[in-house]
């Protein structure tokens, strides 16, 4: 039933100019807007990282996770677990520490789940990841249903993470590197395997790729991506809890893939900016008579994502994609 | 006398009650064309299938040069020296025939997890492929989206891509199907350039491409083999003409 | 643990089990045979617990409540398939899990608009309120037993409809293969309808005649939802034998264990799944 999906990979040169001018708007942003949209957009880009991490696994490597959140959550539950009570911790060594655990958590789950296909890996992963939830949900130990504080943000020494200024400028240099190290990482041969491995994984067993190896290395790699992003939504919001882990979290990140096109990481990043956006706007919105709009933005959002699935399964890019080419078409 | 490359011994596969294999024992000799005929359900894919371990045999050996693959899986046994082209084309459709047969290639390459230099910098996994691409006729068509040439094309672009991992066994499974004339005739010109180097099982319906290239013959009915060896001698075979005469085998 | 004991938890596992299997038939089925995930297939048994709470208070019956509510929920299941699901049966995997996602926001809020976000309760009908004693101080609710009882008849009833009705037959036939049903005269489009209906049908009711034990929730869905899966990923995807015995396997080791190693309570399912995942990954029935 599932189709391989032919991606998007390289960014056609107007798409390449936007991203360059958001670029320079992001960089620009702490001064021309205000503290509270500096800090929201700075939650965008953390998002964005989330959704790099799994458009590695999804998009390009055509594994569907319905639990890449677990591994969000975790690496924020880390942090707030190693700082204390009183005083920040070091970003150097937490900062790593976090991204490990949450990858070693990707490699034992992986370990498991990655031998499953289609349908089957999709529901196993919700299994998984539902069961780190009940696990931090059911346990006082672990914080329970109420969650963790993290009192301080991580100590940097070379800047201070307590500005917010420097806390949005570290997120954004963050969100660039994840993002160059991934497209290097899709045309380099590791890349292309994962590829070939959504397109016809049979056939690349066939030729000789131990194809499972593969699977795990990308589910553990994003796996480690996503509790990086995790670690910054903890230090940025001083609050964790297991609903950062759940798979309503996972299916919006999903969401956000979809929304801006699967596979070459700008999609991504445009769509978690897009469904954050998207989510704000409908909480936002106002009571109409005695009705209030934007309590119910759940089903707002229900409505919408119903509709962008049944008619723009590609999400944006998707839809950029065909106009341009019906342009294309009407101009020869 | 040529070496014996791959040798499978009384291959059996059943499914729950059928055997759809049965005990049916294959030589594979380098630089010759081993084919293997039959009416539609004989058991030649199940055949196929066992030998590139996409499955598992019930019973029997498969020996690759010295060692007993049985079991093994088809990543194993394809770097082990063993390449196939499907009846069914099973490429990738949204690469170019380039990516495609590199892709290939790269499996033979130390480096294939490497993660951060582009792929096409690795010269070693460029000749290989090119020299495949070239092999099968295909370098006019590198830089095409797989799923946009011909079906020949397509069928071509298979043996590029079996033959890009250097095999020394190749299992061809209908090669010539839904070719024209003129395509399935480049299709056997192909075969023969590359037959020298390679121990070839071709599973055919293709009757003249078969007498054609074939060295020798088996003939498999209902998962047994009826009649083996030359093409002379198997066309003589009473058996092989109560067969395709439809007078069944007893 | 003694015998009585042992058998009331017995029991409660069992009957534990015969519900999740209501709910993974239906989940195994429509996948099965429509080749459809549906994560929304968990709000349809609050859907159940929320129409049986209205409905007996409406109607002051709680056996008319479950009729009119299985009623209900087959129209419901009909007008979802023909207006939502038979357009996605060819689609990915990844369409139907945010198609379904979507219709699980959507169910939430329509929910709360509907019902509201409180608790509720639903009281034992008065002919199953009473206790079977089993030793001096302890007794087995009678409600239990008539659960497990309703879900043992509607199990025979759906086992009987596929494999010895003329309907089961082209429900088969289809699974088993889409286009020479449909050469030899099978109404596909009707087929599939009516396996979505029942697969939704079979989640509500079971909604409906839990919640009098299981009370009235905001989150009772996605909670069951989970259960659900693992059901169907451990007996294997389209095998309802599969699903029973899974069910029943589920139901024990979550029941046993939460008395037994209430430490480890929550994660004895998914540690079984996990070792069911490393024997056989496709399920212990896989068709």
């Amino acid at each position: 039933m599932s189709t391989p999906r032919s991606h998007l990979e390289v960014l056609p040169r107007s798409l390449q100019v936007l991203l360059a001018a958001a670029l320079v708007v992001l960089v620009a942003f702490p001064f021309i807007g205000t503290d509270f949209y500096a800090q929201t957009i700075a939650r965008m880009m953390i998002l964005a990282i989330f959704a790099m991490s799994l458009d590695l696994l999804q998009g390009v490597t055509g594994l569907v996770s319905l639990g890449h959140a677990a591994f969000f959550g975790l690496a924020g539950y880390a942090l707030a677990f190693l700082t204390p009570a009183g005083e920040p911790v070091s970003l150097w060594w937490t900062l790593p520490a976090a991204v490990a655990a949450a990858g070693l958590a990707a490699l034992v789950i992986g370990f498991f789940v990655v031998r499953t296909h289609g349908i089957y890996f999709i529901m196993v992963t919700m299994a998984f990841a539902q069961m780190v939830f009940y696990l931090f949900f059911d346990n006082k130990v672990l914080g329970g249903s109420d969650g963790l504080y993290v009192n301080f943000k991580p100590a940097a020494v070379l800047f201070d993470l307590e500005d917010k200024r420097v806390f949005y400028y570290f997120t954004l240099a963050v969100m660039l590197l994840v993002y160059a190290f991934l497209r290097r990482l899709l045309w380099s041969p590791f890349g292309r395997a994962l590829s070939g491995i959504r397109v016809n994984e049979h056939r690349m067993r066939a030729m000789g790729f131990t194809t499972f190896r593969y699977k795990l290395a990308a589910f553990t790699l994003a796996g480690a991506l996503a509790g990086l992003a995790g670690y910054l939504w903890g230090a940025q919001t001083g609050f964790v809890n297991p609903e950062l882990m759940g798979f309503q979290m996972s299916a919006h990140a999903i969401m956000m893939v979809i929304l801006g096109g699967m596979g070459n990481f700008a999609g991504a990043i445009i769509g978690a900016f897009a469904f954050e956006y998207l989510l704000l706007w409908f909480k936002d919105l106002p009571a109409v008579g005695a009705v209030d709009l934007g309590k119910h933005w759940q089903l707002w959002m229900g409505l919408f994502i119903v509709i962008l699935v049944t008619f723009a399964p590609r999400g944006l890019l998707g839809v950029i994609e065909r106009l341009s080419r019906r342009k294309e078409a009407r101009d020869e | 006398m040529n070496e014996v490359l791959l040798s499978a011994q009384r291959l059996t596969k059943r499914f729950g009650g059928l055997a759809a294999v049965n005990e049916v024992s294959v030589d594979l000799w380098l630089g010759h064309i081993h084919a293997v005929i039959g009416p539609n359900g004989a058991g030649k894919s199940t055949l196929t299938n066992l030998l590139s371990g996409d499955l598992a045999p019930t019973a029997g050996n498969i020996l690759l040069g010295e060692r007993d693959v049985t079991g093994w899986s088809p990543e194993r046994i394809s770097r082990a020296g063993l390449g196939r082209s499907y009846q069914k084309t099973n490429i990738f459709l949204p690469f170019t025939v380039w990516e495609n047969v590199r892709l290939a290639a790269q499996s033979r390459a130390p480096h294939a997890a490497r993660w951060l230099a582009r792929a096409d910098r690795f010269a070693a996994t460029s000749e290989r492929a090119s020299r495949a691409i070239e092999l099968a006729g295909l370098a006019d068509r590198k830089n095409r989206i797989a799923g946009t040439i011909s079906h020949g094309e397509q069928r071509q672009l298979e043996i590029a891509m079996s033959l890009a991992t250097a095999p020394q066994v190749l299992l061809l499974d209908e090669p010539l199907a839904g070719m024209g004339t003129a395509e399935a005739e480049r299709m056997v010109q192909l075969l023969l350039r590359i037959k020298p180097d390679h121990a070839i099982m071709l599973v055919e319906h293709d009757m003249d491409a078969v007498f054609a290239l074939a060295d020798h013959l088996t003939v498999m009915v209902n998962g047994q083999v009826i009649a083996s060896g030359t093409p002379a001698q198997v066309r003589a075979d009473a058996n092989v003409q109560s067969a395709y005469l439809g007078e069944g085998v007893q | 643990m003694d015998f009585a004991s042992f058998l009331i938890q017995l029991l409660n596992g069992v009957q534990y089990g015969l519900l999740l299997f209501m709910l993974a038939a239906g989940l195994t089925l429509i996948f099965g045979i429509m080749g459809v995930v549906n994560l929304a297939h968990g709000s349809f048994y609050m859907l159940g617990a929320y129409l049986s709470w209205s409905l007996s208070s409406l109607t002051g019956s709680f056996t008319l409540a479950i009729v009119l509510g299985a009623v209900l929920s087959v129209a419901f299941g009909l007008v979802l398939e023909r207006l939502l699901f038979r357009h996605f049966y060819d689609r990915d995997h990844l369409d139907q899990v945010l198609l379904t996602f979507g219709l699980i926001y959507i169910f939430e809020e329509t929910r709360s608009i509907l019902w509201g976000d409180d608790v509720h309760g639903v009281g034992v009908p008065e002919l199953l309120g009473a206790s079977i004693p089993l030793t001096e101080n302890m007794s087995y609710p009678v409600y239990r037993l008539f659960m497990s009882a309703v879900c043992v008849v509607l199990a025979l009833g759906l086992y009987l409809l596929i494999s010895k009705t003329r309907l089961g037959m082209k429900i088969r036939a289809g699974a088993f293969n889409r286009e020479m049903a449909e050469a030899l005269g099978v109404n596909i489009k009707l087929i599939h309808a009516v396996v979505f209906a029942i697969g939704v049908a079979l989640a509500t009711i079971a909604g409906m005649i839990a919640s009098p034990i299981s009370s009235v929730y905001p989150n009772m869905g996605s909670q069951v939802l989970i259960m659900c899966f693992v059901v169907v990923v451990i007996g294997g995807i389209g095998s309802v034998r599969g699903a029973l015995i899974s069910a029943l396997l589920v139901g024990l080791v979550d029941t046993f264990g939460k008395v037994l190693l209430p430490h480890l309570a929550g994660m004895l399912v998914y540690m079984l799944m996990a070792a069911v995942l490393l024997w056989k990954p496709e399920g212990l029935f896989r068709q």
